[in-house]
């Protein structure tokens, strides 16, 4: 029995020996194998990507909305029924749950901000100081709203990056007064630059007490309610709780909707992890093409080199022994061009990474992983054919063809 | 060492059968040289190959140190290729990617023997063939004389007891021919068993044993 350093040795010269038609194959599984890499890259980074801007979001985020979600599928909603308002009292009472650690009541309309003659139209958030923490707000100056009683507003605000710029320029802003519409705040605090938080631009806001926004909206009502909950784990929980508490407060009525981040965030998972199989797979393809691909080479190379096995054979090598070369010469092809793939692979998402700040190219292991092997079990598969054909050969026929 | 009893070889050509043997009776002894000659189509190849087990008769019986090994599997037939006959063909057949050392070897490389075994052994062959300098050297670097020393140096380096050569000197000049047949006796003065098969009545005539075909019979069986 042929030794497999030989064996091995046996196939790399006979590679060797043919460049022309080595590199056609190596170049054959080298892009199926990057394809597979890079796609996967590129669709690992797109999950991530949009994972990261939920997160951005806070964590363990629930969010309670006045009126009823129609997507439930729950009974009708009765002629004339108008959802309750969720008020400043509704957000308070939530902090009952043990679940629920923090909760920010949120009022959101948009006014024109002046300072001195400049003006500006410009989103206006009315919270409390639990936001800062809810979101995972940054200060790049002074302080966020502080802590006091929700239904007193103070004329203080805080600015966004984008907005500070805008009515400032390079001048002081802090301690500054400036106007909403008819009323006079000062500023306390500039957020930092932390760029979009799906879609919405924190650095062009402004942010005031809840009450006084809802005195500047003339309204009672929360837009919404964020409210971040103890743990992960508590989310469920926290969810139940946000339920029993309004229905009770809203007289037996359950007019809210909560959705939580984690079942978001799930569902665009499953979405983007399906993609990502989904583009693996078609460049799963390009593998099976550069299979059929060597297994035709093969096929030439078996028929150009009858008088080898015929020689072999007469040497003494049994069938098993004449396969087993060719299917090594098959797999090592296959797995040389799938490394090389690999590293094609990996540079490109490398350059790719490069190339999207904020969009991480790179490629899952399983990727890899699973190129390589497929590359290597192509190979093998479509190799198997050729070389039962050549150990086949009928030695006497396979050396009167000259050579 | 060898008895042939009543091999028969049929080739079917369309319609027609070929009968590259007819009835062949031989009994061939350990360390003899013999060379075997006739006309082209007479089945000298043919009776070659079925000696060293690359064809099978349709009837009659093989024996090989007195085992009848027509009925054996393939494998078992590989194995006695392997370990007891050597091959020497007209058109070389070295392998052209592997140096002279290597196509040596070669046979050593199939059976599984250690690399420093088969360095030992291949550089003794190349040395009494008077190749060593050529050891590194590709096919085509290498006239044809030396390739065919390079082929029998393969031949050699199992240690068979049974050497087939056909035509060995068909593609050489006349010099290098005779230096190919020298190493061959070479061989034969150590006791293996060399059967030729050549067109050259010269050649053919310093063999001890001198078997002449036609039509795929044995017509003629001198002995001296
Ligand atoms: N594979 C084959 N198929 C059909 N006929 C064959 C085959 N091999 C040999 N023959 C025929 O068998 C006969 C003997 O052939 P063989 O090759 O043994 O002759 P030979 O004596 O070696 O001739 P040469 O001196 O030309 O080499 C010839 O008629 C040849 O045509
Ligand atoms: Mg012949």
């Amino acid at each position: 029995m042929m030794r497999l350093a030989d064996v091995l040795r046996y196939s790399l010269q006979s590679m060797l020996g043919h460049r022309g038609r080595t590199l056609l194959m190596l170049l054959a599984m080298a892009i199926g194998v990057g394809a597979v890499v890079v796609l996967t890259a590129l669709g690992e980074g797109a999950r991530r990507y949009v994972l990261d801007q939920f997160t951005t979001l806070g964590s363990h985020i629930v969010i309670v909305l006045p009126g009823r979600s129609e997507t439930t599928g729950a009974a009708p909603p009765l002629m004339g029924e108008t959802p309750r308002d969720l008020t400043i009292d509704d957000a308070l009472a939530l902090y009952q749950s043990h679940a629920i650690g923090k909760v920010a009541p949120l009022v959101i309309g948009s006014a024109p901000v002046s300072w001195q003659a400049r003006e500006r139209e410009v989103m206006v958030l009315g919270t409390t100081a639990e936001m800062e923490q809810v979101r995972q707000l940054k200060m790049a100056r002074g302080k966020f709203i502080s802590s006091s009683d929700p239904h007193r507003g103070s004329a203080v605000c805080v600015i966004g990056h984008t907005l500070r710029k805008e009515l400032f320029g390079n001048q002081q802003a802090l301690g500054q007064w400036l106007r909403i519409g008819e009323r006079r705040f000062r500023v306390i605090g500039e957020l930092a630059q932390q760029g979009h938080s799906l879609g919405a631009d924190i650095g062009d806001l402004i942010i005031i007490p809840v009450a006084s926004a809802q005195a500047l909206f003339n309204t009672e009502s929360l837009f919404r309610i964020l409210i971040q909950a103890k743990g992960r784990d508590s989310i469920p929980q926290a969810k139940q709780a946000i339920k029993k508490i309004i229905t009770e407060r809203h007289d037996g009525e359950d007019d809210i909707t909560v959705i939580t981040q984690d079942a978001i965030l799930a569902t665009f998972d499953r979405i983007f992890t399906a993609l990502t199989f989904a583009v693996a797979g078609i460049a799963a393809i390009s593998l099976a093409v550069a299979g059929v691909l060597i297994m035709n080479v093969m096929l030439v190379a078996i028929s150009q080199r009858t008088s080898e096995i015929g020689l072999l054979k007469a040497l003494g090598a049994p069938d098993f022994e004449v396969m087993l070369l060719f299917l090594a010469e098959a797999g090592l092809l296959s797995l040389c061009g799938g490394v090389a793939g690999l590293a094609v692979g990996m540079a490109s998402s490398f350059f790719l990474d490069q190339a999207f700040t904020n969009f991480t190219v790179i490629a899952p292991l399983w990727a890899s992983v699973g190129g390589l092997s497929v590359a290597l079990l192509t190979g093998l598969v479509f190799g198997y054919l050729p070389a039962r054909r050549a150990a086949r050969l009928n030695p006497v026929e396979a050396l009167t063809r000259r050579r | 060492m060898i008895e042939l009893e009543a091999i028969n070889r049929n080739f079917e050509v369309g319609e027609e059968t070929v009968h590259a043997l007819r009835d062949i009776n031989l009994n061939i002894d350990a360390g003899e040289y013999i060379s075997i000659m006739g006309p082209s189509g007479s089945g000298k190849s043919t009776l070659l190959n079925i000696l060293g087990l690359l064809d099978q008769p349709n009837s009659g019986i093989y024996r090989f140190n007195g085992k009848a090994i027509n009925q054996l599997a393939e494998d078992e037939q590989a194995q006695v290729r392997r370990e007891n006959i050597g091959f020497v063909f007209q058109f070389f057949h070295l392998i052209p990617r592997l140096s002279a050392a290597d196509n040596v070897a070669l046979p050593l490389t199939l059976a599984g023997v250690e690399p420093d075994i088969r360095q030992q052994k291949t550089a003794a062959a190349m040395d009494a063939l008077g190749i060593a300098e050529r050891a590194q050297h590709r096919p085509d670097q290498l006239s044809g004389g030396q390739r065919q020393r390079v082929a029998i140096a393969r031949a050699m380096i199992t240690e068979p007891q049974l050497i087939l050569a056909d035509e060995p000197t068909g593609n050489l000049d006349r010099s290098s021919g005779s230096d190919v047949i020298e190493a061959l006796e070479a061989l034969n003065q150590k006791g293996i068993t060399l059967i030729m098969v050549t067109h050259d009545p010269e050649l053919g005539g310093r063999a001890m044993r001198r078997l002449k075909m036609d039509d795929g019979k044995i017509i003629g069986d001198h002995q001296s």
